[in-house]
């Protein structure tokens, strides 16, 4: 419905939006020939772009708003479409087959480039679930969780060159060091929550960045340390391609595994003590949950994951040095988690692939790529907070008076 | 008859503001004990000092489960362990775990009496399995006993008020308490529902066999419920006995009832 208000509105935002963008698209000098080009045509394609925009989103606000008005008179959680169709068994299991073909099939029908972004994001799922544990689960908002992506990466490169040690050693054993870090950071931030953990947490992520580009003969500073061995497959010699393919398996491997371990904790009693964490502390401690076992156990848990991420991380691109564990790293995986859907493990898959392909693949629009990327994730946010698949809390099934039949999980 | 709680001269300083000062109290076994007080009086600084949530400046607090050994001194102790002994308690404001599912809040309840860990949680060997279907089935026992199960699945944020009171009232028998501390369970409630919490409570202790102390702003509640009222003023005990002897008492006339005594 368009009245004299709305139309009012929408005049005036397109008038803000041309004087705001006038200096970069209407006026461009020539520095040549010393004059000054006048795009006069630009403004206005600015203005009715403007001007359209703004009633789309009001459009699109208002149906949020409608939305949420109904769910609350409903008083029933409106489940999304890919929701139900993963809650759907006739969809489900056809889906899973599909899946699990293309996963497959992925490696030998793509090029060697598309299989090497697809290690990526499947690192990054790991990583992001780990995190998934922290943030979305027991509630504690972690920008520093790059430092354990970190320890992972540089317990293999470091032990490989002084030692030796071979990726199948590192892998365990850089898990288990990240898990020590994690609970390393875990006791000063027991009694911190919110924005001071985060800030506690940015800071030690910027610690283990800045020691590993200071100290040159731990770390061999900022020139990293090179020629990191790939993972092995019982001493056969393995070509470029092959080797990119079987790293490709190792990750598709270890990402199921993650899948099904944090699956299974967000549905134990460890699970339930981090999510009631997360709803309310003095409750939660109130019932006889002991905060700082909780709080520790999310912690090192979490790290694990990023441990064994930043292993194959190192494995992966043979090089490593402190630049790629930057804080923008630490945003990146938060991303994953927070537009996927905190809480949920479909979510945060999803939330990776579009991450960390979805850069990949706006090349073609180089410099526009960053930009698109912020736009998406400004979007997601306005419209659905809850990211792309919010939490489904398991449900029971009771018949008659006590006899239980469990019914679905997520 | 031998206290399950006594706590003896409890003083708690807030800076410079001494919130509580030099309180006693007692409750046996099975009874029902009121604190009452006008806004402000301390009531709640009181429960938190108790539960472990605030650390009292001075004083003794001294937890006995019935029929069994000495006493555990509760000063120092973490929230969780005073729950684990045998403490547990509602919140003034509720605080239930809104994101939580009903049945799941009260699982929380049945936390600090198991033990599986993080290898259990993700190998789950036949004795995990058990315990995880014993908890799901107690918890369910309990929504029963209070009367919850049309709600099981429901999120906890999307219960109605009272639903919300007695849940969290769940949730704190789920410990297996052998105490139940209530922080005002009937505020905000209407006399129909404040009738049906005045009946679930008293059934509470017979079933349950717990002590119940709360506090209540409701007289007439509190007046049919109590076995014994503290009534306490700017932090300090002015007033201890039958409802029928706090009534006629005019300490607590001045202080808190007000010249009124009908209410």
């Amino acid at each position: 419905m368009m009245t004299f208000q709305e139309i009012k509105k929408s005049f005036l935002a397109a008038i803000w939006f041309m004087f705001l963008t006038f200096p970069i698209m209407v006026i461009k000098v020539n520095t040549i020939e010393k004059t000054i080009e006048w795009h006069w045509w630009r403004m206005a394609a600015v203005g009715l772009g403007a001007f359209g925009l703004s009633f789309l989103w009001r459009y699109l606000i208002r149906r949020k708003e409608a939305g949420k008005r109904k769910a609350e008179v409903g008083g029933e959680d409106k489940q999304t479409l890919v929701q139900r169709l993963l809650s759907n068994p006739r969809f489900y299991l056809p889906g899973l087959i599909a899946t699990a073909v293309m996963v497959v099939a992925f490696p030998f029908v793509f090029s060697l480039y598309q299989t090497n972004i697809m290690i990526t994001a499947l690192i990054y799922v790991v990583v992001g679930l780990g995190l998934n544990i922290v943030v979305g689960l027991a509630g504690l908002l972690d920008l520093g969780y790059v430092a354990f992506y970190a320890v992972g990466a540089y317990s293999y490169a470091l032990l490989n060159v002084h030692f030796g040690v071979s990726f199948w050693m590192a892998l365990p054993i850089g898990a288990a060091l990240a898990f020590l870090f994690g609970i390393l950071l875990g006791f000063p931030v027991l009694r911190l929550r919110g924005d001071y953990l985060a800030i506690v947490t940015l800071g030690f992520g910027e610690i283990i960045r800045l020691v590993l580009e200071n100290w040159n003969e731990f770390s061999f500073g900022p020139s990293g340390i090179a020629n990191i061995p790939k993972p092995g497959l019982f001493g056969i010699d393995l070509n470029l391609q092959q080797s990119t393919t079987f790293i490709y398996f190792l990750m598709i491997a270890l990402a199921l595994m993650t899948i099904f371990v944090v699956r299974r904790l967000q549905d134990s009693r460890i699970g339930r003590a981090w999510i009631a964490l997360r709803e309310d502390e003095v409750a939660c401690q109130a019932m006889g949950i002991d905060k700082t076992r909780t709080k520790l156990s999310a912690f090192a848990l979490g790290a694990t994951w990023a441990g064994m991420g930043g292993v194959v991380f190192a494995a992966k691109t043979t090089f490593i040095n402190p630049t790629s564990f930057t804080i923008w790293e630490s945003i990146i995986i938060l991303c994953v988690v927070v537009l996927g859907g905190m809480g949920s493990i479909v979510g945060v898959i999803i939330g990776a692939m579009i991450l960390i392909l979805l850069p990949e693949y706006l090349r073609a629009f180089s410099e526009y790529r960053m930009l698109i990327f912020g736009v998406i994730l400004v979007l997601m946010m306005v419209f659905r907070p809850g990211g792309i698949i919010s939490d489904v809390r398991r449900t029971y099934k009771f018949e008659g008076l006590g006899n239980k039949t469990e019914n679905k999980s997520q | 008859m031998k206290p399950v709680l006594s706590v003896s001269q409890l003083t708690m300083d807030f800076g410079g503001l001494r919130a509580i000062d030099h309180i006693d109290l007692e409750v046996r076994a099975g009874e029902i004990v009121a604190l009452i007080g006008p806004n402000g009086a301390g009531k709640t600084t009181f429960f938190n000092c108790i539960t472990g949530i605030y650390t009292p400046t001075g004083g003794d607090m001294l937890l006995a489960a019935p029929g069994e050994g000495g006493p555990v001194r509760l000063n120092g102790l973490k929230p969780n362990k005073v729950t684990e002994n045998g403490m547990a308690r509602t919140f003034q404001n509720i605080r239930l775990f809104p994101n939580m599912t009903v049945l799941e809040n009260v699982m929380i309840g049945r936390h600090c009496r198991l033990h599986s860990g993080i290898p259990g949680a993700i190998f789950r060997p036949p004795a995990n399995r058990r315990e995880e279907k014993q908890i799901v089935e107690d918890s369910y026992r309990m929504l029963e006993k209070i009367g919850l199960t049309g709600y099981v699945n429901e999120f906890a944020k999307n219960l109605p008020y009272g639903a919300q009171r007695r849940l969290e009232i769940a949730r704190a028998l789920a410990t297996e308490p052998f105490i139940l501390l209530l922080d005002e369970p009937a505020a905000g409630m209407n006399a129909q529902e404040t009738k049906e919490l005045d009946e679930l409570i008293v059934r509470i202790r017979e079933q349950e066999k717990v002590s119940i102390l709360l506090i209540e702003h409701d007289m007439k509640l509190v007046m049919s419920l109590s076995d014994r009222i503290y009534v306490v003023d700017y932090g300090k005990r002015i007033a201890e006995g039958a409802p029928e002897a706090i009534k006629n008492d005019p300490a607590v006339i001045k202080a808190y009832l007000g010249e009124d005594i009908d209410a």
